[in-house]
């Protein structure tokens, strides 16, 4: 659903309120000074007179920030502090509450594997031990091509298919080896 | 005897998450009946169902809704509590997919018994895929007319924080902000999301709703057992041969579901233990599977019925390993504003890890006991409670297999050498 060349693990966020979202191309680097389109700013209005308070729109908003600029730097925390009137202080307490926003540049496509009981007895420790090697890298980077990011996670909440994993927006269940090869294989 | 499928009836149709293949499997149908009654008959009608609720606390639903100041002027908002987060849960994730209108039907109802005119849908953000489902669903609804004409649903995406599915978590992310859990009293009926009454019900209690109103408070109340009504659904999961999902009468025992609807025990094929409710809920042993699985016969086992997620280790299983992994959990989503919810799960989840590398001490379990009790019922939410469940059954439970690892650890310790100051 991302545009191409998407660095985002999330669809377009402008898809967080009821219509149908404008398309948002991800950029690929953040910019010094962030700015919205004028329809993302039309929209931005949109999600904020969903909210009794327009404050309420503030994780929806970031996630078109996300979308837009790749990831949350102090710059996007400012520019999105703006649009809500909010102290840029408020607004890098709840990005760094939150494990969905990037605080700095993800790979093109992020791999959160799961690693909470049911996974665990499942055998996720092999499946991180293997998408490590095939990867080259540990648990929290990023490969040097910038292709993928490596995140373990707590449970995804579907662990009737353990063990599991989500790339990008999609859970990919019942992991096998030859099934992550695969998958890897298919990530451009 | 299987029971009933009523939330589940039609997850096998294939167009089970549209208008069309929901109103073809009876929906739609309870809520002009709903329209037709006062509000407070619809509470009447939900209490007499004996609903409990089913994200976690088992709280009377109607006995909740009926908490709304009676002549409140202001606005009053319904909250659903689609955060799923515990650790062996995956139910909402299906009704969201497969039954999205059941959950704007039942928010209908939920929002005429309460006198709300907006609905709050918060789900938790690695759920891309129920979202979609979902909001194609409100649009649908708006499309055909039943939402947009008294009542309003504004979908929110959560962030990633297990935290926000906490009641006063999930309204402080609501508003904007990040998702701490609030001290009660007031209670989220009386002050909840942007100050206003409000009521948060979870997913799949929303979702018996419309059946309740079509069929009875009586037909619900005979599913359960004499303090809970109903079905529920029951996810299964770990070392088991068929894992899933399973909507079964609150009065099947533990030992039904794991041997007669999820195919028995993988692993060795002997059962060593089972958590109940989601990985918040004490351990049983296999010796305790003989209870019933509503919200009490739970509670009288000394566990709880949490989420209803099961999760099953057959002997091959280490319990000192299971614990450090639940004891991460807990340290990674702590929200940090109580003390000693804080500074114990970090701790507990070192003392675990270095007991399951062969560096345990023998005075770690004692410590972790004695760090658990006391910081038992003195936090914010219950979050820390959940926490502590855990770490005193495990090791209660299952003590000598934690004092083998310690033991092994103090054997094979090098000896001090004494120095004598001579
Ligand atoms: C730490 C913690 C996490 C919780 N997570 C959830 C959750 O993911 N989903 C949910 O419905 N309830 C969750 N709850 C329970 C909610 O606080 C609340 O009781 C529930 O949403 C009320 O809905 P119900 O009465 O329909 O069950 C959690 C509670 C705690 C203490
Ligand atoms: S008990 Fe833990 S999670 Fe709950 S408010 Fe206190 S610190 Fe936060
Ligand atoms: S434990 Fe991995 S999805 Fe639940």
């Amino acid at each position: 659903m991302s545009g191409a060349g998407s660095i985002s693990n999330r669809p377009p966020a402008a898809q967080a309120g009821l219509t149908d979202p404008a398309t948002t191309n991800a950029a690929t680097t953040n910019p010094a000074t962030p700015t919205f389109s004028a329809e993302q700013l039309a929209e931005v209005r949109r999600l904020q007179a969903l909210y009794p308070d327009a404050r309420g729109a503030l994780l929806p908003v970031l996630y078109i920030a996300q979308d837009t600029f790749g990831w949350i730097s102090l710059e996007v925390e400012e520019y999105v502090a703006g649009l809500f009137g909010l102290s840029p202080a408020h607004v890098h307490e709840v990005v760094t509450f939150y494990t969905l926003y990037f605080r700095d540049r993800p790979g093109r496509h992020v791999i959160s594997v799961c690693h909470n009981l049911s996974c665990h007895l499942a055998g996720a420790p092999s499946i991180i031990a293997h998408l490590k090697r095939r990867l080259g890298v540990e648990v929290g980077e990023t490969t040097e091509d910038g292709r993928v990011t490596l995140l373990s996670v707590e449970c995804l909440c579907a662990c009737e298919a353990a063990p599991m994993m989500q790339v990008d927006d999609r859970y990919e269940m019942n992991l096998t080896s030859a099934k992550i090869d695969r998958l890897l294989d298919g990530l451009a | 005897m299987t029971a009933e499928k009523i939330l589940t009836r039609s997850f096998e149709r294939p167009d089970s998450h549209t208008l069309d293949g929901y109103r073809a499997s009876g929906g739609y149908q309870a809520w002009p009946k709903a329209q037709a009654m006062e509000p407070a008959a619809i509470v009447e009608e939900v209490k007499a169902a004996n609903l409990r609720g089913l994200g976690g606390a088992g709280f009377p639903t109607g006995t909740k809704w009926s908490f709304i100041p009676k002549n409140h002027a202001g606005p009053v908002y319904l909250v659903i509590n689609a955060d799923e987060g515990e650790p062996g849960t995956f139910k909402d994730r299906y009704l969201l997919e497969r039954d999205p209108h059941a959950l704007i039907e039942g928010m209908l109802i939920a929002a005429r018994a309460i006198r709300s005119a907006t609905g709050f849908v918060y789900i938790r953000g690695e759920y891309v895929e129920p979202w979609r489902r979902f909001s194609a669903a409100v649009r649908d609804a708006y499309a055909a007319g039943y939402l947009g004409r008294g009542f309003d649903i504004v979908v929110h995406r959560g962030a990633g924080a297990y935290i926000c599915g906490e009641e006063t978590g999930l309204i402080s992310s609501l508003e904007g902000k990040k998702g701490w859990p609030k001290l009660k009293p007031p209670f989220p009926a009386i002050k909840g999301a942007f100050g206003a009454p409000t009521i948060v019900n979870n997913v799949e209690t929303i979702c018996h709703v419309p059946h309740i109103i079509n069929r009875g408070a009586a037909w619900f109340a005979g599913l359960g057992t004499k303090t809970q009504g109903g079905t529920r659904m029951y996810s299964v999961s770990g070392r088991v041969a068929r894992p899933g999902v399973y909507e079964e009468s609150v009065a099947i025992t533990l030992r039904q579901l794991i041997y007669e609807r999820a195919g028995g025990v993988t692993g060795n094929g002997r059962l060593k233990a089972v958590v109940p409710g989601g990985s918040s809920a004490a351990i049983l042993t296999a010796a305790e599977i003989d209870v019933t699985m509503d919200v009490d016969g739970l509670r009288n086992a000394g566990t709880m019925a949490g989420s209803a997620g099961v999760i099953v280790m057959d002997e091959t299983v280490s319990i000192p390993e299971a614990l450090m992994v639940v004891a991460r959990f807990y340290a990674h989503e702590s929200c940090g504003q109580c003390t000693p919810c804080r500074e114990s799960t970090g701790w507990i989840y070192k003392i675990t890890h270095r007991i399951v590398e062969g560096r345990g001490r023998r005075a770690d379990l004692d410590t972790i006991l004695d760090v658990a009790r006391r910081g038992a019922g003195t936090t914010i939410c219950a979050f820390y409670d959940g926490a502590v469940g855990p770490y005193i059954s495990y090791i209660e439970k299952f003590r000598s297999e934690f004092e083998a690892l310690t033991e092994a650890a103090v054997a094979a310790a090098p000896r001090r050498v004494v120095v004598s100051h001579a």
